[in-house]
């Protein structure tokens, strides 16, 4: 790991402005920072410490929706009794992300900022080339072990998959990204690869997260996360999908219905052809598999990740049959 | 780039004085600059579990943390566990009690872990102990004496 110079910032506007200088990276849980630093992916020049920052990590919860301060803990967020109750997706994501130790470190916002597990990405001493380490230096993973990488969501520059799932929910639910005063949709904070995949996150230097809100609703209230991976627990998503459902005063009609997928998009996937094609439709198994197949629409396997372009839709498929099911 | 920063930490209920580089985890802090050795290096990336310690209470990775990040909290390692007398902590005794390693190299961090898992309340059925626990890995795959030995250590505590 490179040396690097260390600030703390004791307010927020001091860590915008130390994090606006050329070089200085934000650390809050450190997970993803002091890890990429060891691989050399990332090099800072100055590492701005905002993890003792006050008043930035409360939890809010009332009939609106919630606001959940950037320096929260994933665990306090995944272990709060209202967002357990309000946006059981929410907190079942946070609770099947990492390890219990990754968990009390990582916090909300630095959650947002997670960078891909792509293993070129992450190995720049074997593999020089990848387009968002160092635009334009081509692609290691097109043409290699592409297991893990991306189905949707890729361009002929990137195929990295986004590894997250927290976000997986907060899109199906429509959450707001709080950058201070500017505020944007949490799918909108996600970029796609296109050809500029070293460009992630709609945030330029000197802006700083500081809160994520998710608004109230009846089929947040009403979800549930399910994650499918190689190994039960402490692992990457093959495929994952956040749902919630909504009926009708019939207890079977679809009123409202969201769905995303993770692990198989460059980005955090809202899956609106799914939705869409079950709204005003009866919960019916047959039609539920069907419109699931919507999910992967316009998908591209690169070879040894065909197998996701089968498995989403099976994914999405179960968690709706199972939250919709569970009265 | 070479600069050095002065850091007080509190360990084990005891202060510390020390120069080190900026870029130096809590995890190198402890083994090479304080010579406390109990906290394990497997993966320095986040994967094993080996290097946890507890920061205000919390079970952390040392070696995702920086140590001058860890400035102002208070720190506990395997060292801090037992009695000043010598009498171990419940955990080690299930732990001993159990056979619950071979090597012994995951050991101070399985230890480490279940006392917060326990204290979390996440150690109530054997599939909660193995969930809660997923974060240390034993490299040789002392996993069903692990689970015994914070099942013991969880129902003593309750009782
Ligand atoms: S040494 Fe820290 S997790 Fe492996
Ligand atoms: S006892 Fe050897 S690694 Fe766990």
């Amino acid at each position: 790991m490179r040396d690097f110079s260390y600030l703390r910032a004791d307010t927020a506007d001091a860590a915008r402005q130390a994090g606006a200088l050329p070089g200085a990276m934000l650390l809050a849980g450190g997970t993803t920072l002091i890890d990429l630093a060891k691989c050399g992916v990332a090099e800072p020049e100055t590492v701005v410490d905002i993890s003792h920052l006050k008043g930035l990590d409360g939890i809010s919860v009332d009939g609106a929706g919630a606001t959940i301060g950037a320096l929260a803990k994933m665990s306090h967020v995944a272990d709060h009794a209202d967002i357990k109750s309000r946006f059981p997706a929410v907190s079942e994501a946070l609770w099947q992300a990492a390890s219990a130790q990754l968990r009390n470190m990582a916090t909300i916002g630095g959650n947002l900022m997670q960078r891909t597990r792509c293993p070129y990405f992450r190995d720049p001493a074997n593999f020089p080339a990848c387009n968002k380490r160092s635009p334009g230096s081509g692609c290691s993973a097109i043409g290699g072990v592409t297991r893990g990488h991306a189905v949707l969501g890729t361009s002929e520059a990137c195929i990295a998959t986004y590894p997250g799932d927290l976000t997986v929910a907060l899109v199906a639910f429509d959450a707001t990204v709080h950058l201070g005063e500017r505020q944007l949709a949490v799918d909108d904070f996600f970029l796609l690869p296109g050809a500029t995949p070293e460009r992630e996150h709609a945030i330029e230097p000197g802006e700083m997260i500081t809160a994520i809100s998710i608004p109230a609703s009846a089929a947040a209230r009403r979800s549930t996360y399910l994650k499918v991976r190689d190994r039960q627990s402490y692992e990457f998503a093959a495929a994952s999908a956040a749902v919630g459902i909504e009926f009708e005063a019939d207890g079977r009609t679809i009123r409202d219905l969201r769905v995303a997928l993770g692990g198989v998009a460059t980005k955090p996937w809202r899956a609106r052809a799914v939705e869409e094609a079950l709204k005003g439709k009866l919960l019916e198994p047959d039609a539920v598999r069907r419109a699931s197949l919507l999910a992967v629409e316009g998908a591209v396997d690169h070879g040894a990740n065909h197998y996701k372009i089968e498995l989403a839709p099976r994914v999405v498929a179960r968690a709706i049959l199972k939250i919709g099911e569970t009265a | 780039m070479t600069s050095r920063t002065s850091i007080h930490l509190t360990i084990n209920g005891h202060d510390h004085e020390l120069e080190v580089e900026p870029r130096v985890t809590l995890l190198d802090a402890l083994r090479d600059h304080l010579g406390l050795t109990g906290t394990k290096k497997g993966c320095d990336q986040g994967q094993c579990g080996a290097c946890t310690v507890h920061v205000d209470g919390q079970r952390v990775l040392a070696c995702l943390t920086l140590a001058a990040q860890a400035q102002g909290r208070s720190i506990t390692t395997i060292e801090g566990l037992a009695e000043q007398d010598g009498t171990l902590h419940a955990v080690q005794a299930a732990f001993l009690e159990q056979d619950a390693f071979q090597c012994g190299y995951c050991t101070p961090g399985q230890i480490m872990s279940a006392v917060a898992c326990i204290r979390e309340g996440h150690a109530g059925s054997d599939d909660e102990i193995r969930e809660y626990m997923a974060g240390n890995l034993c490299r040789c795959g002392a996993y069903p004496h692990i689970v015994a030995a914070v099942r013991q250590a969880a129902m003593e505590a309750a009782s």
